[in-house]
C-alpha cells in the first residue's frame, strides 16, 4: 500500500516538474508550442526582436546532433539557437 | 554640379537589399572600408530624372536599431549625426514580403528617427506562390510612408522606387507608432531633461553601447532631474518597447495583409528535411566542398597555367623588343613577373567566390552553419569557419577574404589566423620534391606507398594544426564579443545571376588592388636583391666563371654565371648569413636562400634552388638528380637524408612563407599587427619543429 503511494506521488511530482521546466530545449522534433512569459536576462534581445515573444507559437523544425543547434519557427520567422538558450524559453505545448 | 539625393538603404539581412542596390547602382558601384574598421562600406551612383542623380549608400544588414555588432553599429551611427556627409535625405527601408512582420520592427525604429523614409517591399513575385495578398493603400495608412511594391528578380518597380526618391521632400517624417509609451513617467522625466531632443533618440544613446561623440551617455547621466537604470532594468525596458512595437505591427497587418495557407506552397520544409538531415546533410555538404576544392585545386590550374605562360612571353617580349640595360631587366624580371604573382591567383579567388555567393544566394550558407556550429565551437570557430578553413588548402588568399562572411569578430579573427596553416597548393610542389628525395619509393601493404602516406599526413597536420591553435588562440585572445548565436534561416531562393557576378568581380578587385600592390613592391626588391651584388665577385662574374671554365659550352657558362652571380648577391650573401641559424636544421646556404625568397611564395623555393645548382630548367627530375648529389659541409654526407628532409617538410608545413597572405591578412584586419603576429609565430613554431625533427632523427 505504502508502495502504491509513494509510486503515485512520485509520477505526480514527476509531472509537477515537468509542466514547470518546459522549455523549448524539451521539444520534440514537430512539436508545436506557445512561448510563455520570458524572464531570464540570458535571452537576448535579439531573440526577441526575431518574433520570440510571449504567447507566440514556436515549432521545433529539426535539430542537429546533440541536439544543438534548434531549427525553429517561431511565429513564421525561421531560426536556429543554440540549446543553452533554448534551455531559457518556457512554453507550453499545445 | 548637379543636385544628388543622400540615400540609405537599410534592411534585415536576407531581404534582397542588395539586390535591390544593385539594380539602382549597376556597375556604379564602389567598395570601401568605413575608417579604421572593417566593415564594408558600398556606395554607387543612381541616375533619377534629367539633372538628378541619388548618391546611394548600402548599410550593413540589421535586425534592429539596437546594435550588437560593428556592422550594425554603423547604421546606429551614421542616423543619429545629423553632421555626418551621408547622414541620409531619405531612408529607404528594404523588407521581404515574406517577412514583413519582422522587417517592420526596423521599420518602425527608423521612423522615430523623423528621416523622411520610404518602405521597399522586396521579392513581390513570390507572393502568389505564397497566398499573400496586400492592401498598400491601409498599409501606407497605417505606417504613415510611401511603398514600392518591388520584385528585384523581375526588375519590377525600380522606376517607381527611383520617383519615390526624387520626391522625397512629399515624404512624411514622423513615427507611426508610440513606442515608448509603456512607462510614461520614465520617459516623460527624460524628455523634461532634455527638452531639445527627441525622445526615441535619447533612449537610443542610453541604450546603446556605440559612439555618438557629442552626445554620450555621460551627459544625460549627470542631468539633475534623471537618473539612468541599471542594466537589467533598461533591459526590460527594451523588451517591453520590442513587444509594443510588435502589437503595433500586428495590428497593422491585421488590416492590410491576407495570407491564404492554403495556396501558400514552398520547398522549405522538403530540402531543409535532407540538406539539414543528420547524415545526409553532412554527406551534402562533403561533396559540395569536394567540389569547390576540386574547382580551386583543378580546374583553376588551366587558366593559371596561361596567365602564366602569357606573362613569360610578355617578359620574354619586352626583352627582345627594348635595349638590355638595369632599367629593363627591372621591368622585365621584377616587374612584369611581380605582376604575374597577382593576377595568376585571380582563377582561384573568382572560382572560390562564385561557389561562396552561390551558397549564400542559395540560403544554403546558413544551413551549413547549423550543422557545423556545434564542432567548430569547441575550438573557439564558428559554423562559418569551415568554407574558408576548406578553401584554405587550395590557397589561403581567398580563403582569408571569406572570412568575411562570419559576424563575429573573435572567430573571424581565430579563423584567418590559423587558415594559413592548412596545406595550400603552393606547399605542394616543395613536398613533392622533397619526398622524392628522402622518403622511400617502396609500398606498405598492397595500395599504399610510404610516399603518399607521407604526404597524407602533411595535409592533416596541417589542418589538426589550425584547429588546435584555434582552441589555443580562443583561450588566450581577451577578446570581448557578444556570442549568443541566433542566426535566421533564410528561404531557398535561386541566386540572382547578377548579385553572383558583382560578387566575384568585386572580391577580385578587392585582392588585386589591395594585395597586389605590397605583393608587387616585396616581388621588385626580392629581385634588386638577387640581381645586384655588393662587390667585385659579383660585378665581375662573367669574366670569373669563364675563365675558370674554359672546357665548357656556351649555355653550361651561362648556367654557371647564373649561379655565381646569386651566390655572390645581396641574397646569396643573406642565405650565407643565416647559415648558422639553419645548419642546426639541417640545411646549408643554399637551403637558407630557398627559404628567404620563399617569403615571397613558397613555390619559389623550386625554381630558386633550380638557379642556384645551375641546372638550367625547372624540371622536376634534374633538379631532383642534382639535389641528391649535393653534400652537407659539415657532415660530408648528403645534404638532403631523411633527417634533413623531414626537418625541411615541417618547416614548410608550419611557416608563414607567403607575402600575399600577410598582405591580405593585413587588409582584412586593418592592421599589421596580425600579420607580424602570424608572421613571428608561425616561422617560431616551424623552426622549433624543425629544430627537434632534425637533431632527434640525425
Amino acid at each position: 500500500m505504502d508502495r502504491i503511494f509513494y509510486t503515485i506521488f512520485a509520477l505526480f511530482k514527476f509531472n509537477l516538474n515537468k509542466n514547470l521546466k518546459t522549455t523549448i530545449a524539451s521539444l520534440k522534433r514537430g512539436q508545436r508550442a506557445l512561448i510563455k512569459e520570458i524572464t531570464s536576462d540570458i535571452i537576448p534581445l535579439k531573440l526577441l526582436e526575431m518574433g520570440c515573444l510571449p504567447g507566440n507559437e514556436v515549432e521545433l523544425l529539426q535539430t542537429a546532433p546533440f541536439q544543438c543547434p534548434m531549427y525553429l519557427n517561431v511565429n513564421g520567422s525561421h531560426l536556429a539557437i543554440r540549446k543553452e538558450i533554448a534551455a531559457q524559453i518556457e512554453v507550453q505545448i499545445i | 554640379m548637379a543636385k544628388q539625393v543622400k540615400v540609405s538603404l537599410i534592411g534585415n539581412p536576407n531581404t534582397g537589399k542588395t539586390s535591390v542596390f544593385n539594380l539602382l547602382t549597376g556597375l556604379n558601384q564602389q567598395v570601401g572600408n568605413y575608417p579604421g574598421i572593417t566593415v564594408e562600406k558600398k556606395e554607387g551612383i543612381c541616375k533619377l530624372s534629367r539633372g538628378v542623380k541619388a548618391h546611394i549608400l548600402d548599410l550593413p544588414g540589421t535586425y534592429s536599431l539596437n546594435a550588437s555588432s560593428l556592422d550594425e553599429n554603423v547604421v546606429i551611427e551614421l542616423l543619429l549625426n545629423k553632421n555626418d556627409k551621408d547622414f541620409p535625405d531619405v531612408a529607404v527601408v528594404v523588407s521581404d514580403v515574406e517577412n514583413l512582420k519582422r522587417n517592420l520592427l526596423l521599420f518602425t525604429q527608423i521612423k522615430d528617427l523623423d528621416i523622411p523614409t520610404i518602405l521597399v517591399i522586396n521579392m513581390a513575385d513570390r507572393m502568389n506562390r505564397k497566398g499573400i495578398t496586400l492592401d498598400i493603400p491601409v498599409l501606407e495608412k497605417e505606417l504613415n510612408t510611401k511603398i514600392a511594391l518591388v520584385s528585384a528578380r523581375k526588375k519590377e518597380g525600380i522606376d517607381e522606387l527611383k520617383k519615390l526618391i526624387e520626391s522625397y521632400a512629399l515624404l512624411p517624417k514622423s513615427s507611426c507608432v508610440n513606442a515608448l509609451s509603456f512607462a510614461p513617467e520614465y520617459f516623460d522625466r527624460l524628455q523634461k531633461a532634455f527638452p531639445n531632443q527627441s525622445l526615441y533618440k535619447l533612449w537610443l544613446v542610453i541604450t546603446q553601447d556605440v559612439n555618438f561623440r557629442k552626445f554620450n551617455k555621460q551627459a544625460i547621466a549627470i542631468a539633475p532631474d534623471f537618473k539612468i537604470k541599471s542594466e537589467s532594468e533598461l533591459k526590460r525596458l527594451q523588451q517591453k518597447e520590442t513587444i509594443k512595437r510588435y502589437q503595433f505591427i500586428n495590428d497593422v497587418l491585421k488590416k492590410g495583409l491576407i495570407v491564404d495557407e492554403k495556396a501558400a506552397t514552398g520547398m522549405r520544409a522538403k530540402l531543409d528535411r535532407v540538406l539539414t538531415h543528420k547524415f545526409w546533410g553532412y554527406f551534402i555538404f562533403f561533396a559540395i566542398l569536394l567540389l569547390i576544392f576540386q574547382a580551386i585545386y583543378d580546374w583553376s590550374s588551366y587558366p593559371m597555367d596561361m596567365i602564366d605562360e602569357a606573362f613569360a612571353w610578355l617578359s620574354e617580349a619586352t626583352k627582345s623588343a627594348l635595349p638590355a640595360g638595369p632599367f629593363v631587366d627591372l621591368i622585365t624580371e621584377g616587374i612584369i613577373p611581380g605582376l604575374g604573382g597577382i593576377v595568376i591567383f585571380i582563377p582561384q579567388i573568382a572560382f572560390l567566390f562564385l561557389f561562396i555567393s552561390i551558397l549564400e544566394e542559395s540560403g544554403y550558407m546558413s544551413r551549413v552553419v547549423f550543422l557545423m556550429d556545434r564542432v567548430m565551437r569547441r575550438f573557439g570557430l564558428s559554423g562559418k569557419s569551415v568554407v574558408p578553413l576548406v578553401s584554405g588548402t587550395a590557397c589561403a588568399i581567398p580563403a582569408v577574404m571569406a572570412t568575411r562572411n562570419i559576424e563575429n569578430w573573435k572567430e573571424r579573427l581565430i579563423t584567418i589566423l590559423v587558415v594559413p596553416f592548412t596545406t595550400c597548393a603552393a606547399r605542394l610542389p616543395v613536398y613533392l620534391i622533397i619526398i622524392a628525395l628522402v622518403i622511400p619509393d617502396e609500398k606498405v601493404g598492397w595500395i599504399f606507398s610510404y610516399q603518399s602516406l607521407t604526404l597524407m599526413f602533411l595535409y592533416f597536420l596541417g589542418f589538426g594544426t589550425a584547429v588546435g591553435s584555434a582552441w589555443l588562440l580562443n583561450k588566450i585572445l581577451k577578446i570581448k564579443s557578444k556570442s549568443y548565436f541566433v542566426i535566421e534561416m533564410p528561404g531557398y531562393k535561386i541566386p540572382l545571376f547578377k548579385n553572383v557576378v558583382i560578387n566575384v568581380i568585386e572580391k577580385t578587385k578587392a585582392f588585386v588592388f589591395g594585395a597586389g600592390k605590397i605583393i608587387l613592391a616585396i616581388s621588385i626588391v626580392l629581385w634588386v636583391l638577387a640581381s645586384f651584388g655588393p662587390n667585385e665577385n659579383f660585378n665581375n662574374a662573367d669574366q670569373i666563371v669563364t675563365n675558370a671554365n674554359t672546357n665548357l659550352s656556351q649555355e653550361e657558362i651561362d648556367q654557371k654565371i647564373a649561379s655565381h652571380k646569386l651566390e655572390y648577391s645581396f641574397i646569396g650573401y643573406a642565405g650565407k648569413a643565416i647559415e648558422p641559424i639553419v645548419a642546426p636544421l639541417g640545411y646549408d646556404w643554399k637551403i637558407g636562400i630557398g627559404i628567404i625568397s620563399s617569403f615571397a611564395a613558397r613555390e619559389v623555393f623550386v625554381g630558386t634552388l633550380a638557379t642556384i645548382y645551375s641546372v638550367g630548367s625547372d624540371e622536376e627530375e634534374t633538379i631532383k638528380n642534382r639535389m641528391a648529389a649535393e653534400v652537407n659541409p659539415i657532415t660530408g654526407a648528403p645534404l638532403f637524408n631523411l633527417a634533413s628532409g623531414i626537418s625541411l617538410l615541417l618547416f614548410y608545413a608550419f611557416a608563414m612563407q607567403c607575402m600575399s597572405t600577410l598582405a591580405i591578412v593585413k587588409r582584412e584586419t586593418n592592421s599589421w599587427k596580425w600579420p607580424m603576429a602570424q608572421l613571428v609565430f608561425m616561422s617560431a613554431l616551424a623552426y622549433a619543429i624543425a629544430l627537434i625533427a632534425y637533431q632527434v632523427l640525425k
